[in-house]
């Protein structure tokens, strides 16, 4: 308690580290960036999420100065960042690829950019013999990359590109060549070499388990545009629309027909099933058509029919995915409609109280769901 | 006992086609001159037995290699020889690295034509291609009349017949040899190394000398093995475009060899410029090792 919460996006008097206005990125005729504007503050772990080909990748490349904005400007600390090439700007960047040298050592790829910038040698040395001991790679740094596992190469990209001391450190889907268990372990780390390092660091990713898991904000992207930029939990439990709900997790989305209701509004969705409620400050026309988005996990299954919750539906299953840690159950209501529900498998899987093609009720609270116009 | 056969195969070709060859021309090198046919003794008479090996064998001697150190002319050809190779297959390096250079940076869809110009030279007669590079560095010839016409020049300049001619003919020749594999070593460069180097304050000039060159070193030193290694015997090139005073040891030992009709001197000459060849192509073995080893 007492601990200020990270989140100078809420502060109207923090300056941001780095402004997009209007920015506008063509192809030819193909439209990769679309009018975008929004600020990244210093510190920040922001993260650009979404499919490939959504525009994430060009928007890193812009800030690098690989690409530059065909309309709008890109500020970086108040200034215009257009006119600066790549070599002069205070923005280092890790590629996906890693692009190490191969015909260097590890310690003269992290002296690299040292070197360009005409420091004292024993300055070098400091320098490079910090990041070393910061990426814990002080052992390799007599070899050549070749002689490097794929996470030591990850990690000498990383002390390469945070060498420099770069106010803005661009990652491109850093972790990507990485296997599944490594990819875990360095998502911390990441995160903890930004906590120390203090670099405002922007991540590239298509993998939205790490952009929730090292990101201050997530920004998620589609057809060139940001759909949503908030936290991850904010993403998660508030989607701001039917894509980024649907992007993000797994969800059910019901589609019905809105009339206000008390404090929200009922959702007709078929013909003879109750109307479901939603609590939402939302102002919907009665009779629109909205979505109702429901997270899987916030979905009760049982088999009496519950009644403390106000949204009760009876469905069959239809299928089990088993995870071990956790079950997902597919439900099929009468009109067809299947809704997943999971639950935490806290008992041995023989004490399942239900099984392929049983009757079961499925009941969530009146604040489960999220409301969502069509 | 199926790879075994696979790697005799070659082995065997290469024994019968190159080592029995060569050692007869080491014999031939240790023999004396002779008016006869062949022009050289002793000949090896196996119907004698042991005694004509043996009577064989006295009659071999190092007569014809101490000739070639006494007189300075071998060696004068010799260390010729290695500076015009040296210094075409630099030339050729500086002509060939930047044509190389753009047919690797030129768009996907270009490089198989480009590649295709680069060898077309071959489908015609190396002899041919040598004859019209005559037609055009003469006196009378092409480039003087167009310089002349354009009037750059008042008088013809004198290219045939000299080492300049030499030096153009090697590196028109040899040129694709050097192009190959420095291309083939720059279109396998990583593009995001070059961008990186840039992002880490390199500027485009710095970026090369830093990182597109070291990368392709490999291929510069195949290529400029590729050239000089036939261009330190080359013998076509000198006797037609070169003069009387481009001293080359192919020309001496071809002089040899039918001109004087000694055959065990040819032979010396040719054994000793073998064992220089064996320096360069040592050191071209222990650079694609190398190679092999850092991209393994």
């Amino acid at each position: 308690m007492g601990e200020k919460v990270f989140a100078p996006w809420t502060d109207p008097n923090e300056t941001p580290l780095i402004q997009f206005k209007n920015v506008t990125k063509r192809f030819g005729e193909f439209t990769a960036i679309d009018n975008q504007t929004f600020d990244i503050y210093e510190r920040e772990f922001f993260a650009l999420l979404g499919p490939s080909g959504c525009g994430k990748t060009t928007m890193m490349r812009m800030l690098a100065g690989f690409e530059a904005p065909s309309e709008g400007t890109i500020l970086l600390g108040g200034q215009d960042i257009a006119p600066i090439p790549p070599n002069k700007r205070a923005v280092n960047m890790m590629f996906q690829s890693y692009a190490l040298f191969p015909h260097l050592s590890i310690w003269e790829n992290i002296a690299f950019g040292l070197k360009r910038d005409g420091l004292p040698k024993e300055q070098i040395a400091a320098r490079v013999e910090e990041m070393l001991k910061l990426t814990r790679l002080e052992k390799f740094a007599r070899r050549k990359p070749h002689q490097c596992s794929g996470g030591q190469r990850q990690r000498v990209a990383l002390a390469r590109s945070l060498a420099k001391a770069p106010k803005l450190l661009l990652l491109d889907e850093p972790l990507g060549a990485l296997d599944a268990k490594l990819r875990q372990d360095t998502q911390f780390e990441l995160m903890d070499i930004q906590e120390k390092t203090g670099t405002t660091f922007v991540i590239v990713t298509h993998d939205q388990e790490e952009a929730m898991t090292v990101a201050s904000r997530v920004a998620v992207m589609d057809h060139g545009k940001i759909i949503q930029a908030d936290t991850p939990a904010r993403i998660y439990e508030m989607p701001g629309s039917v894509y980024v709900a649907d992007f993000i997790g797994d969800v059910n989305i019901i589609e019905g027909r809105a009339t206000p209701a008390g404090d929200g509004y009922d959702i007709a969705f078929a013909e003879g099933e109750p109307a479901l409620h939603a609590k939402s400050d939302k102002k919907l026309q009665a009779g629109s058509t909205a979505y109702l988005a429901i997270r899987p996990e916030k979905v009760r299954i049982s088999t009496e029919r519950p009644d403390d919750l106000p949204n009760v539906v009876r469905g069959k299953i239809l299928d089990i995915a088993y995870l071990g840690n956790l079950s997902t159950y597919h439900v099929r209501l009468p009109n067809g409609q299947i809704i997943k529900s999971q639950t935490a498998n806290t008992r041995r899987l023989s004490n399942r109280p239900f099984t392929w093609e049983d009757e079961v009720w499925l009941g969530w609270t009146d604040t489960a769901a999220v409301l969502l116009e069509g | 006992m199926r790879r075994l056969t696979l790697i005799a195969v070659p082995y065997l070709w290469l024994l019968a086609l190159f080592l029995v060859p060569f050692l007869i021309v080491v014999k031939i090198s240790l023999s004396d001159t002779a008016l006869a046919i062949p022009p050289y003794t002793p000949e090896l008479d196996l119907r004698e037995g042991w005694a004509g090996v043996k009577e064989f064998l006295a009659g071999l001697d190092f007569e014809n290699f101490e000739f070639l150190a006494s007189d300075d002319l071998y060696w004068r050809a010799y260390l010729s020889s290695l500076q015009i190779a040296a210094i075409s297959t630099f030339l050729t390096l500086l002509v060939g690295y930047p044509i190389a250079y753009g047919m690797a940076k030129a768009p996907e869809h270009w490089r198989p034509t480009l590649l295709l110009l680069v060898i077309l030279p071959f489908w015609t007669s190396f002899l041919i291609r040598v004859y019209s590079w005559m037609g055009i560095l003469a006196t009378e010839g092409y480039l003087n009349q167009l310089l002349i016409s354009i009037g750059i020049i008042g008088e013809p300049l004198t290219i045939l017949n000299t080492n300049v001619a030499v030096y153009i003919g090697i590196v028109y020749t040899y040129l694709p040899f050097m192009i190959l594999p420095i291309y083939s070593s720059l279109e396998r460069l990583d593009g995001s190394l070059l961008e990186a180097a840039e992002d880490l304050g390199c500027s485009r000039f710095s970026a090369f000398w830093l990182v597109t060159f070291p990368l392709s070193k490999a291929g510069v030193i195949a290529g400029s093995f590729l050239v000089f290694i036939p261009a330190l015997g080359e013998f076509v090139i000198p006797s037609l475009l070169g003069g009387s005073k481009t001293l080359m040891i192919g020309k001496v030992l071809w002089e040899e060899f039918f001109n004087n009709r000694d055959w065990p001197v040819a032979s010396a000459v040719a054994v000793i410029l073998l064992l220089l060849l064996i320096v360069p192509i040592i050191l071209f073995q222990r650079n694609e090792q190398k190679q092999r080893e850092a991209e393994g």
